[in-house]
């Protein structure tokens, strides 16, 4: 089976062709913003991290810029550094034109400030997307996908009917010879038994249950209850009473095949294959940053109350298992899951339409919240403080 | 009339899942479980659409079943048709507070 994606000089395919908009710091969000407001075929990383945070963060915020930038649906990358900020801004760009991608960065210190940095961005972004504008599309193997899954605004309908039609995609993809991420370690507690008993050696289920319990801790640290921060007060309203009922629903989407490992928040997929895990909590702008970091083409998103939101350079597909809620919003809304609890479709079915629009997603076709650009979903998970 | 819905994912549930609008105290409802079997019930208190239904007596302090597995506790003697929820359902994991309590 084959799809059509952008051919990367480093191997990678890429399902969309942009040129990434990448400030180093929160501090240089203004300047990006006036950028990619004015040349199209841009998208811009908009995260709040960069500076006054101790080292580890430092370097994760680095590498998170690195991974995200060399995504092969990134075609191009303009970094927009302001000068004095605590990440590594140089390496960034090094390694993101390493993958052989055309990298340009400004300074905005360097430039002499806000309205000549933006001047310099426009006409560096402008020649970055006319270099990468013609590039076409040539067919692929399935087994280059890198597909990310997610489930977000849940309720009592994701565990029974959408995040099923995820596990039945991913087992499917799987079997194809593609990869799998998924992540939010939070949703593991009170299921990680089971996720363990599918890893395929027993230093991935070790794994698996420290990731768990380095999590809880850090929701113990506070000494409070975790619920209504998990499960979030929408997750109690429709329907979910405590962590564990919501982790045994969020699991289902994993599918049934062996885990194979568990990566690192900032790491990419370099030739992993088969269902892996990333260790990513699971607020929607912070597991996003880590799925895309995977350098994942798109990623598959289950909902029950309505979750609309997207990432700048994945394309986001959203599968709704609550029937009242697809009725609602329908326009955020990709594929209707509803149908499994209604009794109208069963869960192969829904899950072969969704394999169908992963190809068209794949190949081009724009998912909603792309066509909205309601796609700015994305911030960086670092573990200690500002300071 | 016609049935309201709820759902039993697996066999050890001493919960069901209600898909259905409008079910309040007194309506009568009909359990389905994956084998096809099915049990009626009436339900003590008005429950919204995905909420859980008790279909079994859960003495306080016994665990509740969903998907086979624990999801929490029972904080007080809960009866068939009762809504199940935050209000007498404990979950057991990410409990901070009850270690600042401990110390």
């Amino acid at each position: 089976m084959k799809f059509k994606g952008y051919i990367r000089k480093n191997g990678k395919i890429g399902s969309r062709n942009l040129v990434a908009v990448i400030p180093s710091v929160v501090c240089a969000n203004d300047v990006a913003q006036a950028i990619v407001r004015q040349v199209q075929g841009t998208v811009g990383y908009f995260h709040h991290q960069g500076c006054c945070q101790l080292p580890p963060d430092l370097k994760r915020v680095t590498n998170t810029l690195i991974s995200l930038g060399s995504s092969p649906n990134v075609g191009a990358a303009l970094i927009v550094s302001l000068g004095c900020e605590g990440t590594d801004y140089v390496r960034v760009a090094e390694e993101i034109a390493s993958t052989g991608k055309p990298t340009a960065m400004i300074g905005i210190q360097k430039l002499g400030g806000t309205s000549k940095a933006i001047q310099a961005g426009i006409d560096a972004a402008q020649a970055l997307i006319l270099k990468i504008s013609s590039m076409q599309r040539e067919e692929t193997d399935i087994s280059n996908v890198v597909m990310s899954i997610k489930c977000g605004a849940s309720d009592a309908t994701s565990g029974m009917a959408s995040n099923c039609v995820i596990g039945y995609v991913s087992d499917k993809f799987v079997d194809l010879g593609a990869t799998v991420i998924f992540g939010e370690t939070t949703e593991f507690i009170g299921a990680e038994h089971i996720l363990a008993r599918r890893a395929i050696t027993e230093d991935v289920a070790k794994q698996i249950f420290e990731i768990v319990s380095q999590m809880e801790d850090r929701a113990r640290s506070l000494g409070c209850d975790m619920r209504s921060g998990q499960p979030t007060p929408g997750n109690i309203l429709g329907g979910l009473s405590s962590i564990e009922e919501k982790s045994l629903g969020a699991i289902a989407k994993s599918g049934s095949r062996p885990i194979e490992g568990v990566l690192d928040y900032t790491e990419k997929v370099t030739n992993q294959k088969g269902l892996w895990i990333k260790d990513t909590p699971g607020r929607e702008p912070e597991i996003l940053t880590g799925m895309a970091c995977t350098g994942a083409q798109f990623m598959l998103f289950s909902t029950g109350r309505g979750a609309p939101q997207g990432f700048p350079s994945m394309p986001v597909i959203k599968i709704c298992g609550n029937p009242l809620t697809f009725e609602r919003m329908q326009h955020d809304m990709d594929i209707n899951a509803g149908t499994i609890i209604t009794g109208q479709k069963s869960i192969e079915e829904v899950g072969e339409e969704v394999f169908a629009m992963t190809i068209r997603v794949l190949n081009g076709e724009m998912t909603k919240n792309e066509a909205l650009q309601y796609y700015n979903s994305i911030d960086i998970h670092t573990l200690g403080p500002v300071i | 009339m016609e049935l309201k819905l709820g759902l039993k994912v697996h066999e050890k549930d001493n919960v069901a899942t209600i898909f259905a609008e409008r079910i309040v105290k007194g309506t009568q409802i009909e359990i389905h479980d994956k084998s096809g079997n099915k049990q009626l019930l009436i339900v003590l208190d008005d429950i919204p659409y995905g909420h859980k239904v008790a279909v079994t007596v859960i003495t306080k302090g016994n665990l509740i079943n969903k998907y086979g597995e624990e999801i929490g506790i029972a904080t007080r003697d809960i009866k068939p048709g009762e809504h199940v929820h935050i209000h007498n359902l404990d979950s057991m994991r990410g409990r901070g507070d009850l270690e600042r309590s401990r110390t």
